[in-house]
């Protein structure tokens, strides 16, 4: 069967340097400036929302008990999980030699960084005190106490801070030939003295290429147990615990399907647009986003396994706690369409993906995309909400309501991606250079072979 | 441990091919202090300049067992010997809970290691270095691969090298370093050498 190639065309080096570094010099036109217009607003929202929790404390949110975890944890789960096909893709996939992964490595790694920016706030704001975030940390305190490290709270605080750094010193490590060619390409002396400052100094040389290849693996070698640790440990917040819905096995895997699932889509929802707009057909072809919508397909149906799972494990347990949550609580209790919001986007829609027809079309990718993050967002939210509406004791039950704090926040986070993700895309060479480079000069010797 | 050229003859080539083969060449005929720099990198060009598999995950290795050990001792510590809290009546050292948090943190430290290790082996951060005041270096990160040649090198000789490089195909051929060694320094190390092989 005849597949798109990862690579089209036969631009020269010089050529190629030219196209994929110069969506950092080129003025941007009126639909950049609008990006940036809705993602500062967007950020602005963030920062009331913020600025409200901080002044008034946590009462601004419409967690309280029995529901106490509210928006907080759903944005930060859907958050992390987001991330998660970033580091998929620029680290397992380097592992399996894939060459598809390249030109749409840093993009994902970046989405990745910004994702878990946005994650790590709500736990933080989620203390309620949040300048205390730092009794965290098993520092010697005057208190004379130390942090419960049986406790899910350290572990994320553990993994998200390593999964952060890893990936930011992933990036970086990447980026540095890149920066390099920015250095040596940039049209004002200002801009060269800058990117001259972020690419150390670097030369190209082969003694520091032999190490820098050598730490590039290792750094996807140390990054592809984060993508199966990071999601589980987060997993381990609910599975530790005695709530119906969550006291369950099944969860770290289930964790990681989704947050993958989530994350390819996310990848697709941001570099449909961007592939446009920039005119970078030729370096992210179809077959990239064939690929990245295989893959959705794919996770989908383990999430898709992971449902129907949770509800053969419901009723085998015999446990009438468990077995209320799933055939009762979940599908007609409060807020029962975002648990039916969630099947259709996660598990029935993306079916279309079968169909190559439905893969190489741009507008069913992008909605289908978008789609599966509502969906995946629905899911966070049937786990957390629902449990807890509805656990135990009858007498205790509640209905779950977000305030509009909890809006602001929710929506500013997406604005302050936009506005991280708009800034990388305006100053980063956001197509690896140097690694397509390279595939381009392996291309061309399997084809002379 | 800065491993760049500072003094010698560089010579620029438009392909990669054109550029393994010359370095296969000059080591073929005795040279011995080569460096290339490429736009990416290039494993045979490595091979050719003689220059072996990096060692630096070894390097790295004691950083994540000294992260692993660290992690673990601090929880071990804390939570199992200075201030035991029964929490579920869990034993205070409960070693599958102290497993996440030892797990990331050699995963952390590994990966910064890696990193600084890197930076030091290769002589960075140097925002200025020699080789970058070759004319036309700046297209070495985009579409040109230079082959440089040490005058330290055994092998070296100011007019022949260059020769050999024009030969080689290299489409120009500059000298490299702001203060070339003088001919009496070249003569000196020749004498030098002889001295040592015979």
């Amino acid at each position: 069967m005849a597949t798109e190639p990862v690579f089209i065309g036969r631009p020269t080096d010089a050529e190629l340097s030219d196209q994929l570094l110069s969506t950092a010099w080129r003025p941007w036109r009126r639909l950049g400036k609008i990006g940036f217009l809705v993602a500062i607003l967007g950020t602005l929202s963030l920062f009331i929302g913020i600025t409200l929790t901080v002044m008034y404390g946590i009462g601004m949110w419409g967690n309280n008990i029995p529901v106490a975890w509210g928006f907080g944890i759903i944005n930060f789960v859907w958050w992390v999980g987001i991330g998660h096909a970033g580091t998929f893709i620029s680290a397992v996939l380097l592992l399996f030699e894939q060459k598809w992964r390249t030109s749409i490595n840093r993009f994902a790694e970046a989405m990745t960084l910004f994702a878990i920016l946005q994650a790590a706030m709500f736990p933080v704001l989620h203390l309620g005190r949040p300048w205390f975030a730092y009794w965290i940390f098993p520092y010697p305190a005057t208190m004379g106490v130390w942090p419960q490290f049986k406790s899910a709270l350290p572990w994320d605080a553990a993994a998200i801070s390593t999964y952060f750094t890893v990936s930011l010193v992933f990036w970086y490590t990447g980026l540095i030939p890149d920066l390099a060619a920015m250095r040596d390409r940039a049209p004002t002396r200002a801009k060269r003295f800058i990117y001259g400052i972020f690419a150390l100094g670097f030369t190209g040389a082969s003694s520091s290429y032999r190490h820098y290849r050598v730490v590039y693996g290792l750094l996807a070698g140390l990054s592809t147990p984060l993508v199966l640790s990071v999601h589980s440990i987060v997993s381990s917040d609910f599975a530790i615990t005695l709530v119906p819905g969550w006291h369950s096995t099944i969860f770290p895997p289930f964790f990681v399907a989704g947050a993958i699932f989530s994350g390819f889509a996310m990848v697709l929802t941001l570099v449909i647009p961007v592939r446009s707009l920039f005119r970078l057909q030729n370096v992210i072809t179809k077959r990239h986003l064939d690929n990245l919508a295989k893959m959705v397909l794919v996770t989908s149906w383990v999430v898709t396994y992971s449902y129907i799972l949770e509800f053969f494990m419901a009723w085998y347990s015999g446990d009438e706690y468990e077995i209320f949550q799933f055939f009762e609580a979940r599908p007609f209790g409060p807020w029962a369409w975002i648990f039916w919001m969630m099947m259709i986007c996660n598990a029935v829609i993306p079916q279309v993906f079968w169909f190559r027809k439905a893969r190489h079309s741009l507008a069913v990718l992008w909605f289908v995309s978008l789609l599966v993050n509502v969906g995946m967002w629905a899911e966070r939210f049937v786990i957390i909400v629902m449990g807890l509406q509805r656990d135990y004791l009858p007498s205790a039950w509640d209905v779950f309501v977000p305030t509009y704090v909890d809006w602001s926040i929710f929506l500013g986070t997406m604005g302050f991606f936009l506005l991280l993700f708009l800034l990388f895309l305006r100053f980063v060479p956001f197509v690896p250079l140097a690694e397509v480079k390279e595939l381009k000069h392996e291309l061309s010797h399997e084809e002379e072979h | 441990m800065r491993r760049t050229q500072q003094r010698g003859i560089v010579g620029a080539f438009d392909t990669p091919e054109e550029i393994i083969r010359a370095a296969h060449e000059l080591r073929k005929s005795g040279y011995r202090r080569l460096e290339g720099y490429t736009p990416y990198p290039l494993l045979d060009l490595e091979r050719a300049i003689g220059r072996g598999r990096s060692r630096i995950g070894f390097a790295v290795f004691p950083f994540a067992i000294a992260a692993a050990a660290g992690a673990y001792l601090v929880q071990w510590w804390t939570n199992g010997v200075d201030y035991p809290l029964n929490a579920g009546g869990r034993p205070a050292h409960a070693p599958p809970a102290f497993v996440p948090a030892t797990f990331e943190m050699a995963v952390l430290f590994s990966a910064l290691a890696a990193c600084i290790i890197l930076a030091i082996w290769s002589g960075l951060p140097s925002l200025w270095q020699p080789i970058f005041e070759v004319p036309g270096f700046e297209r070495a990160s985009i579409d040109k691969f230079f082959l440089a040649v040490s005058d330290l090198d055994p092998a070296f000789d100011r007019e022949a090298t260059a020769q050999r490089l024009t030969e080689l195909g290299a489409s120009r051929v500059e000298p490299l370093g702001v203060h070339p060694a003088t001919d009496a320094e070249l003569d000196e190390r020749l004498e030098r050498t002889e001295g040592e092989e015979s």
